[in-house]
């Protein structure tokens, strides 16, 4: 017996995203997170700079239009006035862990009561591919053209594991992933988890989601996921950092 | 009907073709107005176990399930 | 007589009895004192206090307050300020209110811990991308602060806009005699940001930006036709007109004072909105006048253009303006006076 399965009512336009990107799984999971738990008409969500900026006209719930990085704090001035709406912070990793990487962390320091998601393509998406904070060591991008030197740039950013490893006191912190079946239904589960730890005003919840890239990575979609499934998860292994009993 | 598809809405990506587990979906031999290739699903083959619908990032899938 | 009180508790405190109920900021001298304030003020009140990591990310939490239709303010310096004008651009492109407090140190980059007003330019034609403009107000004693800061809210609410209070740090740092009004209950704005979506929003990337451009310059030019606000005297019989504003116009009004004593025929206009810039002040000086003289605590004068291009629109369009540019420190009547007669002997020469 099949189960029946639609879009939440709540994505309307398709977003002109490339072909096989993840983001279009990404925000049709927390679209269907926001459904399950009733919160249609008590969200909002911020919305960062990057690929993901061109989802507004797909979304009918409240939103807000953020500066590049700036979310964290965007959806803190929004949850302090807002205490009983469920606040989420869509961002890149670009957006989330370079420039606004101060804002990220303060956020996550000050505890709020905030959910942010972070979608992880190793990689500057909107602006044409250029080298990002987690793109990986000798991955070509157009400013790391012969190859990502760690020995120069630093090592790739393991953000969800700086924010566990220095904020005891944040609610829940997972990476998830959207290359399986089976990981696509984990992060549901992560990204719900996080949502409940929220509305329980237990703290900060984190979702880091790694994503593909066909377009900047110069591969199909499938070679794509392939990249993430052989390679990435190795760097940036998939699970939750700090679920939310750890306490 | 297992399943609907919206075509319109497909890109060709064949994340849903390589992960459907009864190989029930297959590239159209028409361009859509998009300019795609879209997916087609073989009712027969399908059982709707909604694979295709987690995967697909473009929201082109609706199982229907018991209505279907 | 009210208690003396100093400048930076009574911004602080008029924001508060003007309804404010949100407070982002982060620490920076000569304005710290507000912050430091509000740290308790704000909790007795049941308002929302947060000292933020930086003055761009307190900011960016005051667009979301903003948004959510709340009476929200923030406060900083020069520098500081620069760094909030990114949001404060992005603010102006969503439509919203909020008052930010400017206590002005002078000079460049890091600047000095002296009294100035060298963001005179910075503040009214903005620093962030785009041709937005806000409220910018300037009180010249802390009585007129408290009366200012509540109208700069009401002003806000009422164009959709940001206003600055141009201050500086003599004014923050100095106390006097200030009372304050009763408390007043500001209801949130409708149709905010609040979860049920009540009202559409359009993407930045979708919205139709050929008639917003048209709306956007018919409110600034509503408010630029309504809003001005300036003090002046003796400005009908002049032959010469002092223009400054702040504490360089409290020392001008006493100037303007004793120089009519010794039988000088001069007026003084005081510009209290410096955007909109009070033309219609111009309007009543005396059609003979000899010049303008513009007095700033800058180094290279920056309102003097203001002076140049509010006459140009006049019939007044070839009368010499002035330049007093005193760097920083508010200046003292006495060097005002003798810069004055030095102008008015031909020894100084004009800049328009």
């Amino acid at each position: 017996m099949a189960v029946a399965k639609k879009v939440p009512e709540i994505l309307t336009n398709q977003i002109s995203y490339c072909p096989g990107c993840g983001h279009g799984v990404v925000v049709r999971l927390i679209a269907e997170c926001i459904e399950e738990l009733g919160m249609e008409r008590n969200s909002v969500w911020s919305i960062g700079v990057g690929c993901y900026s061109l989802m507004g006209a797909s979304l009918d719930l409240d939103k807000i239009d953020s500066l590049h990085g700036r979310g964290a704090a965007v959806c803190t001035g929004i949850k302090r006035c807002n205490p009983d709406t469920l606040v989420v912070s869509y961002q890149g990793d670009g957006d989330a862990y370079s420039i606004g990487i101060g804002e990220s962390v303060s956020a996550a320091y000050r505890n709020e009561n905030i959910t942010v998601i972070t979608v992880n393509n190793t990689n500057y998406g909107m602006t044409g591919g250029q080298m990002s904070a987690t793109t990986m060591p000798g991955q070509r991008t157009t400013t790391s053209p012969l190859g990502r030197d760690c020995e120069t740039t630093g090592m790739p950013m393991k953000f969800p594991e700086m924010i566990a490893g220095s904020f005891p006191d944040v609610a829940y912190v997972a990476r998830g992933a959207t290359t399986t079946p089976a990981n696509v239904t984990k992060l549901k589960k992560y990204i719900m988890n996080a949502f409940k730890a929220q509305m329980g005003k237990e703290g900060y919840s984190l979702v880091e989601v790694l994503s593909p890239c066909p377009t900047n990575w110069k591969m199909t979609p499938l070679q794509a996921i392939d990249r993430i499934n052989n390679e990435l998860v190795d760097y940036y292994p998939l699970g939750e950092l700090k679920t939310r009993e750890d306490k | 009907m297992k399943v609907k598809v919206r075509q319109e809405r497909c890109k060709e990506c064949g994340i849903c073709v390589a992960n459907c587990p009864k190989k029930a979906i297959s590239f159209s031999k028409e361009i859509s107005v998009t300019g795609y290739r879209p997916v087609v699903v073989d009712d027969d083959l399908c059982i709707g176990c909604g694979i295709c619908y987690k995967m697909c990032p473009d929201w082109v899938f609706e199982i229907l399930g018991d209505r279907g | 007589m009210e208690d003396m009180i100093k400048g930076n508790h009574v911004f602080a405190e008029a924001a508060i009895r003007a309804g404010a109920r949100f407070y982002a900021g982060y620490p920076i001298t000569p304005s710290t004192e507000i912050m430091e304030y509000l740290s308790t003020r704000m909790d007795e009140v049941g308002g929302v206090f947060i000292q933020a990591e930086s003055e761009q990310s307190s900011m960016n939490i005051l667009v979301g307050a903003a948004a959510s239709g709340v009476r929200c303010f923030t406060a900083s310096s020069s520098v500081g300020m620069t760094l909030k004008q990114e949001a404060i651009s992005h603010l102006a492109d969503e439509d919203l209110p909020y008052l930010a407090i400017n206590v002005v140190r002078y000079g460049n980059g890091l600047g000095t811990l002296l009294s100035g007003q060298s963001d005179y330019h910075r503040d009214t034609r903005g620093g962030g991308s785009g041709d937005y403009r806000n409220f910018v107000l300037s009180p010249y004693s802390l009585p007129e602060a408290v009366e200012l800061i509540s109208h700069a809210f009401d002003l806000g609410d009422k164009y959709r806009m940001g206003a600055i209070l141009h201050t500086e740090a003599s004014l923050g740092q100095m106390m006097e005699p200030c009372g304050f009004p009763e408390m007043k209950t500001v209801e949130r704005r409708e149709g905010c940001i609040d979860g049920t979506f009540s009202k559409e929003r359009i993407s930045p990337l979708y919205r139709d930006r050929y008639s917003e451009a048209l709306e956007m310059k018919e409110r600034y030019d509503r408010a630029k036709e309504n809003e001005q606000m300036w003090k002046s005297e003796h400005v009908d019989d002049a032959e010469y007109v002092m223009v400054a504003y702040g504490l360089a116009g409290r020392s001008v009004i006493g100037t303007v004072e004793q120089l009519r004593k010794e039988g000088h025929k001069v007026g003084y206009i005081r510009p209290i909105t410096l955007w909109p810039y009070p033309e219609k002040a111009f309007e009543e000086v005396n059609p003979d006048v000899k010049g303008f003289i513009s007095i700033e605590e800058n180094a290279t004068g920056q309102m003097v253009d203001d002076i140049a291009l509010t006459l140009k629109k006049s019939d007044m369009r070839s009368k010499p303006v002035y330049c007093l540019a005193y760097a920083y420190g508010v200046p003292t009547m006495k060097k005002i006076k003798a810069d004055f007669i030095k102008i008015k002997n031909g020894e100084m020469k004009e800049v328009y």
